[in-house]
């Protein structure tokens, strides 16, 4: 179309270089933490704030503050309790006991709770049908559903699921429902005018968008589900449902062990903890910083 | 008119107009019941043209624009449009999802390219807005003219005989979008596209266009319209381009002032 004479030529040359200039001069660097920084600033601080709690927790146990050790054991009993079951080989199986009903019971969850956000979130008739439960539910304690959950299907491992599920399933639709929300308009607009609409437009567009009001969904659906199962293991123990960790506490309580109980308790805070930082927050971290969203601070 | 339909003629085209706006209305329910925002705009695009649409802010320049990408319904009139039309905002509207590369891949998919030709035809879309190395870059990494110019990009990618623009240079500095008025320039030139692109800004009107189409307020109106005979590369400071730019901000001017009147 355009001719190609000398002039044009000089003045897209001239443009191009313009052009690169201005590229170079407005390209922003990222580059990676050192890890020495990563160090001091995000592995420092929460190992120095543990080995403080453990010297007070000693030192209370040393200088007789608490002088009762069917109340407060020392550190060093409540290690031996966790050498004990290591070396009896029961230790994995407390964990893995209730982290694959955890793990199962949230994957189910998260089956369900995401389709089902995807339509409260799209289909008007059914935000204002059950949109307002769904968000209530959310801050009903799932203890409560415990003895309901126990008289209908008894005391097995569906009831357990059953708890989970209903913990976990609204904080995971409420997640997705107000990661759609937030999808800025523009998106939508530019989308549909590629051709993106109807399901083309909810998978390529709604669904990527939304991803991040997601993952908080499914980060706060996973520490739900992780409390139900706590809460349905410690009221509904029986021996078909072999040794979570719950159980364990409530074996801890009921032979007055109170090393066994403090084992189950930080047990089932690390697993939590683990889970967060081994899944979740890597997860979150990569989807933000994608985006550009994850401001180093 | 002669000389847009020797241009179809000469595009081997079968259809005389890229976008055809008939006796088109839009109000919207306001505070004081309906208000109407555009009052019977007929304008055509001819393929290959370069029509500039130039307004106030606030007279309804976005609102038609988006009419004719489809995004709305007129209230009353008909548009039609030779195909679907791409349509380039003011905000770039990439999706930080997915790298520059990804975003143009996402729109040859929609329209239905193979997959074995998405990522050669992406990178020869990123080569003509000179963006060669951009192909794996996020939208964050990018300067605010290179995101325009992958949105550009994406646009072409679409394969649409009209693009719409709607202000899209108007949060750039101002040596930046010098150069991308050049680019696009130089891109209508080489594809042949036709452009209605929406501005309030009279010398960038006038620096693009072919055409210059003034929009009156409240309502929006086609006021005037100007040929601009001035020939390509033409440059913002050019006296040509000066002298045309007063001329239409006189009337501009006068459009506004009608409001303050009473
Ligand atoms: N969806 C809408 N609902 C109600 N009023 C609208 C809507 N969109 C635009 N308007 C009104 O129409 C007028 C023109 O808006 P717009 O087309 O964005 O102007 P421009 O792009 O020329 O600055 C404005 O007064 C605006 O308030
Ligand atoms: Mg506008």
């Amino acid at each position: 179309m355009a001719s190609t004479d000398t002039p044009a030529v000089k003045d897209g040359n001239d443009l191009a270089g313009l052009e690169a200039g201005l590229d170079a001069l407005e390209t922003v660097q990222t580059s990676r933490t050192p890890f020495r920084t990563t160090f001091t600033q995000k592995i420092v601080p929460p190992v120095t704030a543990v080995v403080l709690v453990l010297l007070v927790w000693q030192a209370l146990v040393s200088f007789n503050i608490v002088d009762d050790p069917s109340k407060l054991p020392s550190p060093g009993d409540v290690w031996g309790e966790v050498e004990d079951a290591w070396l009896q080989g029961t230790l994995l199986d407390y964990i893995w006991t209730s982290v694959s009903r955890g793990l199962l019971g949230f994957l189910m969850a998260l089956a369900i709770g995401t389709p089902l956000g995807l339509l409260v979130a799209r289909v008007r008739f059914v935000r204002a049908a059950i949109g307002p439960i769904l968000s209530g539910l959310q801050s009903l304690p799932s203890v409560a559903w415990v003895p309901p959950a126990v008289i209908w299907l008894g005391l097995n491992n569906s009831m357990m699921y059953a708890v989970i599920l209903l913990g976990a399933v609204p904080s995971i639709a409420n997640g997705l429902v107000s990661g759609v929300d937030q999808v800025p308009p523009l998106f939508l607009r530019a989308g549909r005018t590629m051709g993106a609409t109807g399901l083309r437009g909810t998978w390529h567009i709604v669904m990527p968008a939304a991803l991040p009001g997601y993952l908080a969904g499914l980060k706060q659906g996973w520490a739900f589900s992780w409390r139900s199962l706590m809460a349905a293991e410690i009221i509904a123990s029986s021996p078909e449902l072999g040794v979570g960790l719950g159980q364990l506490l409530e074996n801890g309580r009921n032979t007055s062990s109170m090393s066994m109980v403090f084992l189950a308790i930080l047990l089932i805070l690390v697993v939590g903890i683990a889970i967060d930082l081994l899944i979740f927050s890597p997860l979150e971290r990569r989807v933000l910083r994608s985006r550009g969203l994850l401001v180093k601070s | 008119m002669a000389t847009a339909l020797a241009k179809a003629a000469d595009a081997g085209t079968s259809v005389e107009y890229s976008a055809r706006i008939e006796h088109v209305s839009k109000s919207f329910a306001g505070p004081a019941g309906q208000q109407l925002v555009l009052d019977d705009i007929t304008l055509d695009v001819a393929p290959g043209e370069f029509v500039t649409l130039l307004g106030a802010s606030g007279c309804g320049k976005s609102t038609l624009l988006n009419l004719v990408a489809g995004l709305d319904r007129p209230t009353a009139g008909d548009i039609t449009t030779d195909g679907r039309p791409a349509l380039m905002f003011q905000e770039h509207a990439l999706f930080p999802w997915l790298t520059a590369g990804k975003n143009i891949e996402l729109a040859l998919k929609l329209r239905g390219t193979p997959k074995a030709e998405r990522r050669g035809r992406a990178e020869e879309l990123l080569a003509l807005v000179r963006l060669q190395g951009a192909y794996g870059k996020r939208v964050h990494e990018l300067s605010g003219g290179m995101r325009q110019r992958v949105a550009l990009a994406r646009a072409l990618a679409q394969d649409s005989r009209l693009l719409l623009m709607d202000e899209p240079f108007a949060a750039l500095d101002a040596i930046t979008r010098d150069v991308l008025h050049d680019e696009l320039t130089r891109i209508w030139r080489e594809t042949g596209l036709s452009v209605l692109f929406v501005t309030h800004n009279v010398r960038e009107a006038v620096r693009l266009a072919e055409r210059v189409v003034l929009l009156s307020s409240r309502p929006g109106r086609v006021a005037r319209e100007w040929r601009v005979d001035i020939p390509q590369p033409r440059r913002i400071e050019d006296a040509a381009v000066a002298e045309l730019s007063r001329e239409i901000t006189e009337e501009l001017r006068g459009e506004i002032r009608r409001h303050g009147q009473h």
